[in-house]
């Protein structure tokens, strides 16, 4: 069966050096000495831990809960003890650390009870969940996690199910052996992803110089009576890109800023598609992947290797040559140097090339731009690579967003035909990096200014309401002396008027005084003094309504006492009211 | 006859134009000075007061006045200084103060006494804590502006430097070698 293929522009032809890896079958990797497993290890929330230094763990335990729903589970690899849980230098270009989970094995082994998925009675829901749970992430690179993207788009028909097998960078070549050797749990995984998003056409586009892994995959394709198309795609750097595959195999162009899903197209890999089959069939979360150890090395192989190991230990399985100074993680095109040889191997990790002057020479040093534009040439995404270099150099990057710097997937081919060796992607990085950086702090200082104008209005308010406060309780105050006054002055008075009860006077509205200012006043002193008076007589000893025996003794005890020490005169349990304090004041 | 009819023309003209213009002066009438928000935004918003205006907007509103200096600001750096030349015409000079690294204040939740008195001093409301209750920082929304930590009785509050981390981390500018030097990368314990 031939389909009609289409092209995408640019794109270069770098050597493959991928048959020195494809002799041997895959190899397991033995259990190392120690696992460093990072928690962030998918696109999204970072997993939190759920374990402590000092707990013991059985193989496929959830050593990290998913954080939010782009973000996915991660287990740990081996049984063993949790020795620490803490910072450590990460497989990233910065060779910053983050969050590990550090496993001394114990070699046993040892699985967690687990028990295979029953996917033939499950929700679409119960599946995403269950892959979510199991730590299934796209292992093409992306690490973005599997789940997320199994939901169909509600407005536009899925058209297509791409599966990407296509493997383009050099030296790699873990997903053409899996392809080889595991093609039907592969093709079971993608039956999968097609049930839960019911696409029209299954299309598995394989680089044609794997014609094993396509044969093999056609095998299992027709053994499983699926209708999945598998397609020899021209090998030409870079096919595997998601977006390139998609346009070769569907001739539909992803525009920027959009995703394939609202074209109605989804992509996956090969390896994801297999990990997503085996947690499913075996109930095993993702804890080892295949990865190809190549390079400067005398038996380069693929190893099925435990996530967590640290690749200085994986690399010795290939045996590098003396002169091997580094590891480069991902193909020669994207990769990069790892910060040193004791960072572990993660879900992304699919290749780590032994590294050595011989194999990858130092560049000459970089010319000027000669804008022969060679690089808007070779570019898969029909951008001007040039552009974007002079305005990332001079740092003008509103410019570089004119011109679709996020449109740029770093796929290295620029730099790669670049006669004056310019190292354009770290351009590209560089400004993307300063972009980034820009918006968390314009997004900063937005913020930060919405709450200090809250702050402020919030201040004048409180001010603006204690004002209002203390003028309705001054004003409150004054009403009620001229109301104490005044009945006063009524009680004084000749008694043909009537006296005003104390309630009223406790009225909004004060009474006209009409004594002079002198006896108001005298009459106000009066009647603070009665007030006090009062007060006085109602105070009572506190917490003496339930005493026993014993403590009203003591009490009388302390009384005479005091009485003796001529400190108050005596006193019954209700003092009468004493008129020592009235004396004083008079 | 013609001179009237052409007097009366311009007249009429003169009119309609002087209610068009009296129209959009009443409906387009700009709020606020534009010039004072486009200052604002180049302003880093910790209103830390540093320049010796009570907040970023102050500070804005006498550059835009002309009233001071557009080097006063040292958390927005030399860079700010530039963008603010940039949008004013204005010669670059030299920051008044040194330029700080990025800070964020933390409260040591042992010594704090509850005396609520950060909190009222923060000015973007980053201090979570109640009277006679142990305060503590939202270290998001911390714009490491300093003003806690003056009237902290107890000198609990003190400022961290942040550290780059894999999520912030940014890449360099690609530094042009003039002899490629020899690469830093460990070399491999047992290669040899």
């Amino acid at each position: 069966m031939l389909k009609q293929l289409f092209k995408f522009k640019g794109g270069v032809k770098p050597p493959t050096n991928k048959t020195q890896s494809t002799t041997l079958p895959i190899a397991g990797a033995p259990i190392p000495s120690r696992l460093v497993v990072p928690l962030h290890q998918s696109i999204g929330g970072t997993p939190r831990p759920v374990v402590q230094a000092g707990d013991t763990v059985l193989k496929g335990q959830l050593i990290g809960e998913a954080d939010g729903w782009i973000s996915a589970a991660v287990h740990a690899p081996t049984s063993g003890t949790v020795v620490d849980v803490g910072m450590y230098v990460q497989p990233h270009p910065s060779g910053l650390d983050a969050q590990c989970v550090v496993i001394e094995p114990d070699g046993r082994d040892q699985w967690i009870a687990h028990a295979p998925f029953d996917y033939a009675h499950a929700t679409p829901d119960a599946v995403r969940h269950y892959l979510q749970q199991s730590g299934v992430v796209g292992l093409g690179g992306a690490v973005f996690p599997t789940h997320g993207k199994l939901t169909a788009s509600k407005t536009v028909p899925m058209d297509e199910l791409i599966i990407n097998g296509a493997e383009c960078e050099p030296f790699i070549t873990c997903d053409d052996l899996l392809m080889r050797e595991r093609a039907e749990d592969v093709v079971r995984g993608i039956g999968v992803f097609r049930d839960l998003l019911k696409p029209k056409k299954v299309l598995i586009g394989i680089e044609d110089n794997k014609p094993e892994a396509a044969a093999a995959m056609r095998a299992a394709v027709n053994a499983l009576g699926e209708q999945f198309l598998v397609v020899q795609v021209p090998t030409l750097y870079p096919a595997g890109g998601a977006k390139q595959l998609i346009r070769v195999l569907t001739g539909k162009e992803v525009p920027a800023s959009k995703r394939s899903t609202d074209l109605g197209v989804q992509c996956f890999n090969v390896a994801t598609a297999y990990t997503a089959w085996c947690a499913i069939a075996t109930g095993q979360p993702v804890i080892s992947r295949l990865v190809t150890v190549s390079g400067n090395v005398q038996a380069p192989r693929n190893y099925e290797v435990l996530i967590g190991t640290p690749m200085g230990e994986l690399l010795q399985l290939g045996q590098p040559h003396p002169d091997t100074d580094g590891i480069v993680m991902g193909g020669p095109m994207m990769g990069f140097l790892v910060p040193n040889d004791t960072v572990p191997v993660v879900k992304a990790t699919n290749c780590l090339i032994a590294h050595s002057e011989r194999l990858f020479p130092p560049k000459a040093p970089e010319m000027p731009c000669i804008r022969c534009g060679a690089c808007a040439e070779a570019c898969p995404h029909e951008l001007q690579p040039f552009e974007l270099y002079w305005n990332a150099r001079a740092r003008n990057f509103g410019k570089t967003q004119e011109f679709h710097i996020f449109d740029c997937i770093e796929c290295g081919c620029c730099s790669f035909v670049c006669p004056s060796r310019i190292p354009l992607v770290q351009y590209f990085r560089f400004a993307k990096s300063e972009i980034w950086a820009r918006e968390r702090e314009k997004n900063a200082a937005d913020e930060a200014k919405v709450r200090f104008e809250f702050k402020q209005y919030r201040e004048e308010r409180e001010k603006a309401e204690k004002a209002e406060k203390l003028a309705k309780a001054a004003a409150a105050q004054a009403a009620k002396k001229a109301a104490e006054a005044a009945a006063i002055a009524a009680v004084e008075s000749p008694p043909e008027t009537p006296a005003p009860a104390p309630t009223e006077a406790t009225g909004n509205t004060p009474l006209p005084a009409v004594d002079p200012a002198q006896d108001a006043k005298k009459a106000a002193i009066a009647a603070a003094m009665a007030r006090a008076k009062a007060q006085r007589e109602a105070a009572q000893p506190k917490n003496t309504e339930t005493l026993n025996a014993d403590q009203a003794r003591e009490l009388a005890d302390i009384e005479a006492r005091r009485q003796q020490a001529g400190i108050v005169e005596a006193r019954t349990a209700v003092p009468p009211p004493s008129d020592a304090a009235t004396q004083k004041a008079e | 006859m013609d001179i009237l009819l052409a007097i009366a023309i311009m007249a009429l003209g003169a009119v309609v134009l002087g209610a068009a213009l009296g129209y959009a002066s009443i409906k387009f009438k700009v709020e606020g000075d534009p010039l004072v928000e486009k200052i604002e935004a180049i302003l880093p918003q910790t209103q830390c007061g540093q320049c010796g205006y009570p907040g970023c907007k102050p500070y804005a509103e006498a550059i835009a006045k002309g009233e001071c200096d557009i080097n006063l600001c040292p958390p927005g750096g030399m860079e700010g200084v530039q963008r603010l030349a940039d949008l004013l015409g204005r010669e670059v000079k030299p920051l008044e103060a040194e330029e700080k690294p990025k800070q964020v204040a933390i409260i040591d939740e042992n010594t704090c006494i509850g005396c609520t008195l950060c909190i009222q001093a923060c000015p973007v409301d980053a201090i979570v804590g109640a009277a006679k209750q142990m305060h503590t920082i939202i270290a998001q929304q911390c714009t490491g502006c300093e003003l806690c930590l003056p009237p902290c009785p107890v000198e609990c509050i003190r400022m961290d430097t942040l550290t780059e981390n894999i999520d912030n981390w940014k890449w360099k500018f690609p530094v042009i070698k003039i002899k490629p030097e020899a690469r830093q990368a460990a070399p491999l314990e047992d290669a040899a």
